[in-house]
């Protein structure tokens, strides 16, 4: 059992727990992942890391409710317990020094991505972030992905905070105004898809990480395979971390796709059991 | 001297579920024996002074002593002789491949009747399950020799070495990687073959003798090798288990419905997706699913499928049953239960709906040629024989590669060129000092008891090469 120290709703539906797993805090490294099991019944879902602490033995996960696993997971509160929190998993982010990285994230990856930009920046990259949103209430972090950033730009879709837009048009301008050496681009995979087609006519190395559905997370199972530069690759070993232009993006996206009947019937019967109190 | 016994030739049958009932639920196919019918069995062995049975053992069972103490209605001493070589006799008895083993080197063998030694196995370990009140609380007369033992998995190989080294007064702690304990045996092999309570006794016996299981740790990740080594481990027994799934290679395998047999297996028996939603994991097998390969994996993917409601399960093999590397038992019961083989048969390619669903697979008839290197005769293209069967999902069972998780962040560890870690057969040593190594992970995928003997003697070297009986070279 790893007991949950700290919860924090970052906005309505994503949450962050930070998670007593000692072993896991001191071998985390930027980019990695845990699987998680929150009860008896659950499946594994694998989350990413978003921050750990080697003095507190902790590590940070932040996630988004999206079916019922994931509502089950954010019932939970500080003081309680996750059954299985396994990890570090998934080969770290290559960081080195290669001059401007531009670090693009959507969504509840904000969080994710916080690491990979500070481990950059400490690097000697000099570290442009890019954050979309749907709208203004979903906005957070901004404080903390600017204070790992040299640059950072906000965009929401509907205009109703800072720059109006979608994450991939700022990011064209750098590509056309700046000499950029490399792209980080996470978030939902049409995001990442759009932003691998920015940055293709560009030249400019992409790296995304992916996350396609999967079962044990240690290279067993092959439920995450995903086709890189015409080979399969499995996800959890191989990746999570990806040449953005040689994924086959319809592939994974597809793939994703592959229990959408169960999760919405999962979900029903979820909705359908809590509404009765 | 009591006269020369009566040959008997008539094995007494196992009593089985009916295939028509099997087919529609989890529960063991195999009944077991009744009392009566385990001492008629046991009664038939015998008691030869020179037995053969035993050397083909992997564990070297005591098997004339323990099938005489069943004659003799003395069912304790027969958990003891059992016990006494074999930590996982509930497990053995179930999946051991008995006639190419010990039933195969039976005296009786050659008239056609063995003794039917799993069988008796299965029923001394059922006995002792269910009584018990009578097994010793072995753990509490061991006395620790201090030194520390890390064993990475707890499969039949990391079980079976944790079990002997705990005996032997090592304070053994098995890390495991997934949330339960067992490997394949939870993982793998479906319920209806080895139901999950009998490998959680075994399991609970092993903890029994003291040894600590920790889960969700994957060695190479949360700590590595060296580590363990540095940190007051004076031994450390690899035995992670089969690694990452071969594929077909075939263009379409990675539409969505197509399930490596370890992922279609691990979501059936380890995460019980045969009872979504009640249980969150789900699995997809529609009406008409195709399984690819012959051996034992394919014919349990192939019955879980049935179970799972799939009206038409296809075993697609490119050569003839003969050919087939599943055991005999199992291919039986598996045809049994109504599972098409289409054999001579191989996939093209696969062939996908608009949304990237597998709806069908394109395959070719072969036909037998010269044998191979593996002794079996060639299987050949025969051209212009394309057919297409449709399907709605699909599960590629062909074997596994070694994971690449351990090898990689571990100094020093030498490999074969198939990526297994080099290994003393006789022993489990590896080329690093204080590692040894058993199971899939040092065989390629391979059998239980099979594993369960690797176990045995990496238990017994770790132990000699700890007392100073020997040094490593």
């Amino acid at each position: 059992m790893y007991k949950i120290l700290a919860k924090e709703d970052l906005t309505s539906d994503i949450h962050l727990f930070k998670v007593e797993a000692p072993a896991i805090a001191r071998k985390a490294q930027a980019g990695q992942f845990v699987i998680v099991r929150s009860g008896e019944e659950g499946e594994r879902i694998p989350l990413t890391i978003a921050g750990w602490d080697k003095e507190e033995g902790s590590v940070t996960i932040v996630f988004m409710e999206v079916g019922a696993t994931t509502r089950k997971l954010a019932l939970l509160n500080s003081g309680d317990s996750i059954l299985n929190f396994v990890g570090p998993l998934g080969r770290p982010t290559e960081i080195e020094k290669f001059g401007t990285v531009v670090c693009v994230a959507g969504g509840f990856a904000i969080a994710t991505i916080v690491p990979i930009a500070r481990a950059m920046r400490e690097a000697g990259n000099k570290v442009i972030s890019i954050m979309g949103f749907r709208t203004r209430e979903l906005v957070f972090w901004e404080e903390r992905l600017g204070s790992v950033s040299d640059e950072l730009i906000v965009t929401t879709d509907d205009g109703s905070y800072k720059r109006k837009g979608l994450v991939t048009e700022p990011l064209k301008e750098l590509l056309q105004e700046a000499e950029v050496a490399r792209v980080i681009a996470i978030g939902p995979t049409v995001m990442m898809k759009f932003c691998s087609l920015t940055t293709k006519p560009f030249g400019v190395k992409t790296i995304v990480s992916l996350n396609p559905i999967m079962v044990d997370g240690t290279g067993m199972c092959g439920c995450c395979r995903v086709s890189v530069g015409d080979e399969t690759k499995f996800a959890c070993v191989d990746g999570p971390d990806f040449d953005a232009h040689e994924v086959d993006w319809d592939l994974l996206m597809n793939r994703q796709r592959t229990y959408l009947d169960e999760e919405r019937e999962a979900l029903r019967l979820w909705e359908t059991s809590t509404t009765r109190f | 001297m009591a006269e020369k016994k009566k040959i008997n030739l008539n094995r007494v049958p196992i009593p089985k579920q009916s295939p028509e009932m099997r087919r529609k639920n989890f529960s063991e196919v195999a009944l077991g024996y009744t009392g009566e019918q385990a001492i008629e069995e046991a009664n038939r062995c015998l008691q030869c002074k020179k037995p053969s049975c035993k050397d083909g053992c992997p564990v070297n069972v005591d098997i004339p002593e323990f099938i005489k103490a069943i004659c003799d209605h003395d069912m304790p001493e027969a958990v003891r002789i059992l016990k006494g070589k074999n930590s996982l006799p509930g497990i053995c008895g179930r999946v051991c491949p008995q006639e190419t083993q010990c039933e195969m080197r039976c005296n009786l063998a050659k008239k056609g009747a063995p003794i039917a030694i799993g069988r008796l196995e299965r029923y001394v370990a059922d006995w002792e399950r269910a009584h018990p009140e009578i097994s010793e609380k072995q753990g509490e007369h061991i006395k620790s020799n201090g030194k520390k033992v890390a064993i990475v998995g707890s499969g039949p190989a990391g079980l079976t070495c944790a079990a002997d080294l705990a005996k032997r007064g090592y304070e053994v702690t098995i890390f495991e990687a997934l949330h339960v304990a067992g490997g394949v045996l939870m993982y793998g092999i479906p319920e209806f073959r080895l139901p999950k309570q009998v490998v959680q006794g075994e399991v609970d016996y092993v903890k029994s003798l003291g040894v600590e299981i920790k889960l969700d740790q994957i060695i190479g990740k949360i700590a590595t090798v060296d580590e363990f080594l540095e940190n007051g481990y004076a031994a450390i027994f690899l035995a992670p288990g089969a690694g990452a799934p071969m594929f077909l290679n075939i263009p379409g395998e990675n539409l969505s419905d197509i399930y490596s047999a370890n992922e279609f297996l691990t979501r059936t028996n380890l995460m019980k997706a045969y009872l979504f939603p009640e249980y969150d994991t789900p699995i997809k097998v529609g009406k008409r699913i195709a399984v690819f390969g012959g051996g034992n994996v394919a014919m349990d993917a192939s019955r879980c499928a049935l179970r799972l409601g799939a009206e038409e399960v296809y075993i697609i093999y490119r050569r003839s049953k003969v050919e087939m590397p599943a055991r005999l038992e199992e291919r039986e019961n598996t045809e049994e239960e109504g599972v098409i083989f289409k054999l001579l048969t191989n996939p093209r390619k696969f062939i996908g709906d608009e949304q990237g669903r597998v709806k069908a697979v394109e395959c070719y008839e072969m036909e037998l040629g010269e044998p191979d290197e593996s002794g079996r005769r060639r299987p050949i293209p025969k051209p212009g024989t394309e057919f297409i069967i449709d399907i709605d999902a699909a599960i590629i069972a062909l074997g596994t590669q070694p994971n690449p998780i351990i090898p990689s962040t571990t100094k020093g560890l030498e490999l074969t060129r198939w990526g297994t870690v080099k290994t003393d057969e006789a022993t489990g040593r590896t080329s690093k000092d204080r590692v040894w190594c058993g199971g899939d992970m040092a065989t390629g995928a391979a059998t239980v008891i099979s594993a369960m003997g690797a176990g045995k003697r990496a238990a017994t070297d770790i132990d000699a090469y700890l007392q100073g009986k020997s040094e490593l070279p």
